[in-house]
């Protein structure tokens, strides 16, 4: 007899079930790394020299490469959550979550199994894109402890998205639904937000928008901590805004589960 | 199973019968979704030990019952114990003793079938050892072993319905739901499922199954409940059940109606077919009463073309009381 607390125990089971999917299937966990890339690409290389001219202090492409990384990691973040709905979803409907319902195991470890799985996938992505990005000439001045700071909020901000991706596939009722459910996630708070251009630049009332949603409180602290750029009330925002962030997908993904089986 | 467990597994269910609580007992479930009447009040009482089938059509709300009683969904009302624990207040230990093989097969189909058992002994906490080697016996008991590498999207309809009862049997339940556990199946796959279910029972278990098949209630259950648009409409033995539709009949077919007349009028009884060339005369289809019928009939000279001896089956049963609303019709007829 072990005496793990059952939630770990189950968990690491459904993490390993999870995972074993992943490697079987692994198609669309690699197309949504290919998006972020592919913008890093085109606005580094098409857009680069105009928009760097743009963001002032006489930047240049380089420049310009520095200001965008940051925006691109979340926006892997944000593509991120797409398969994540979509896998919750779809194993939803399968025969033997219905099986597992009726097992006296530990019940969040379902939803456990599939939240740990999908950051240790979307952290994969962000280290490809960082790989890219250094390999096209990134270069952050950024400390070990800066770097370690950078990862842990990228992190925070990964899992807090996680859940509410599984929130967002239980609630939905096709795996098409759930593709699209999460697209202000994976696509319109990423780009209205300081990814691509400063939030100065905007008309006033999206700017205040933009400045306080979470993707730009985050990416302002990572292109502080990576680039040395001001940081300011940025900081704590992406915390508390991660924080919240994950509570509400934790509190809401579990009251949908424990709705009766379809 | 090894034989020492199959020996007290046989006289065990009836001496339980008298200490421990009833497998399953249900008084008064209901289940309504919106405006649709699912379950209508039913009352259920099933002995450890024994084989019980619930038998309906489709719609009847036999899946929607095993949901119920395997904690997957709540009753709008009504009680219900399973294994001695209430399915209200303790829907855990309800689920500790329970096994549910679903009527659409509970396997992770992008896995293997040894990783899908793999995957059970890890959540019944099996410790290293021990996972393996039930996963293996059972592997081998339900003829898995060489397909057991092979990911479950390649079984065929048999192999996933006894990898499902595989998987359900890992962790060793007191109380099995098998909802409609061979549907679908060729007839042989059917057969060799039978045969699994009533090992089972040898073993100990109590079995509950729903099915849509009169002869695999006839077959294995030790009693059955006939559901029909929410209630139970009869219950009892096989043979209560038989008990309730009229005797069966001799079916005498003759070449012309000349000797139909004849033979009507020399037996006295039956129904006559005029268009069919039958006369159905009541009977048991005993050889005694079939040699009396025969000897009367050569007697007196009449011609018979072939004899057909019906006796009553569930059929009859199902179609007497589902076909017919107020069935006291059909009993007092």
């Amino acid at each position: 007899m072990s005496t793990t607390a059952p939630l770990v125990r189950d968990s690491r089971t459904m993490l390993r079930r999870n995972l074993l999917h992943a490697r079987r299937y692994p198609s669309m966990t690699l197309q949504v790394a290919l998006i972020p890339v592919f913008l890093l690409l085109l606005f580094v290389y098409v857009f680069g020299s105009a928009l760097g001219a743009g963001i002032g202090h006489g930047g240049d492409r380089t420049a310009y490469l520095a200001y965008v990384v940051p925006g691109i990691l979340l926006m892997t973040a944000g593509t991120g959550t797409v398969p994540t709905a979509v896998a919750v979803c779809t194993d939803m409907a399968e025969g033997v979550v219905a099986r597992f319902r009726t097992m006296a195991i530990s019940r969040p470890s379902i939803l456990v199994g599939h939240v740990v799985g999908s950051v240790i996938q979307t952290v994969i992505n962000l280290v490809l894109v960082t790989a890219v990005a250094l390999a096209i000439g990134f270069r952050p001045d950024a400390s070990p402890v800066e770097w370690l700071a950078a990862g842990g909020l990228l992190g925070l901000f990964v899992f807090a998205l996680t859940w509410l991706s599984v929130g967002l596939g239980l609630v939905s009722r096709t795996p098409e639904g759930a593709s699209n459910a999460p697209l202000p996630f994976s696509f319109l708070l990423p780009f209205v937000s300081s990814t691509f251009v400063p939030v100065d630049s905007m008309p006033s009332w999206i700017r205040w928008f933009a400045e306080y949603q979470p993707f730009t409180t985050v990416i302002e602290t990572l292109r502080g901590l990576l680039t040395g750029t001001g940081i300011g009330h940025n900081g704590w925002m992406a915390v508390a805004w991660s924080v919240g962030i994950a509570a509400l997908g934790f509190v809401w993904s579990l009251r949908l589960f424990d709705r009766d089986a379809r | 199973m090894p034989p020492p467990r199959t020996l007290c597994g046989m006289s065990s269910p009836r001496q339980h019968a008298h200490q421990a609580p009833p497998a399953i007992e249900a008084v008064a479930l209901r289940k309504s979704y919106g405006d649709k009447v699912v379950l209508d009040g039913i009352d259920l009482h099933v002995p450890r030990g024994t084989i019980f089938a619930l038998l309906g059509p489709n719609g009847a709300g036999k899946t929607t019952t095993v949901q119920i009683l395997s904690t997957l969904i709540g009753a709008d009302s009504g009680e219900s114990r399973v294994a001695g624990h209430d399915l209200r207040t303790a829907p855990q230990s309800v689920r500790a003793a329970i096994g549910v093989t679903g009527q659409f097969s509970a396997v992770d189909n992008l896995i293997t079938g040894e990783e899908n058992m793999a995957l059970m002994a890890d959540l019944h906490h099996l410790d290293r050892h021990e996972g393996r080697r039930a996963t293996a016996e059972l592997l081998e008991r339900f003829d898995l072993v060489e397909a057991a590498k092979k990911p479950t999207s390649a079984y065929s309809g048999g192999m996933r319905r006894r990898l499902d009862l595989a998987m359900t049997l890992v962790g060793s339940p007191e109380v099995i739901f098998l909802d409609e556990p061979t549907t679908g199946l060729d007839p042989r796959s059917r057969h060799t499922m039978w045969q699994i279910i009533r090992d089972l029972v040898a073993g100990g278990v109590t079995v509950f199954l729903t099915t849509q098949y009169l002869e695999e209630a006839d077959q294995l259950a030790d009693r059955i409940a006939v559901l029909s648009g929410g209630r139970i409409v009869a219950e009892g033995t096989a043979d209560e059940l038989k008990r309730l539709v009229p005797g069966g009949h001799v079916q005498l077919r003759f070449l012309d109606p000349a000797e139909l007349a004849r033979a009507e009028a020399v037996l006295g009884l039956g129904i006559r077919d005029d268009e069919a060339l039958t006369l159905q005369v009541p009977g048991d289809g005993s050889v005694h009463t079939l040699r009396a019928l025969l000897d009367i009939l050569d007697g007196n000279d009449v011609a018979v073309d072939s004899l057909t001896v019906h006796t009553p089956d569930l059929d009859d049963v199902f179609f007497a009381v589902t076909g017919h609303p107020d069935d006291e019709k059909t009993q007092t007829r």
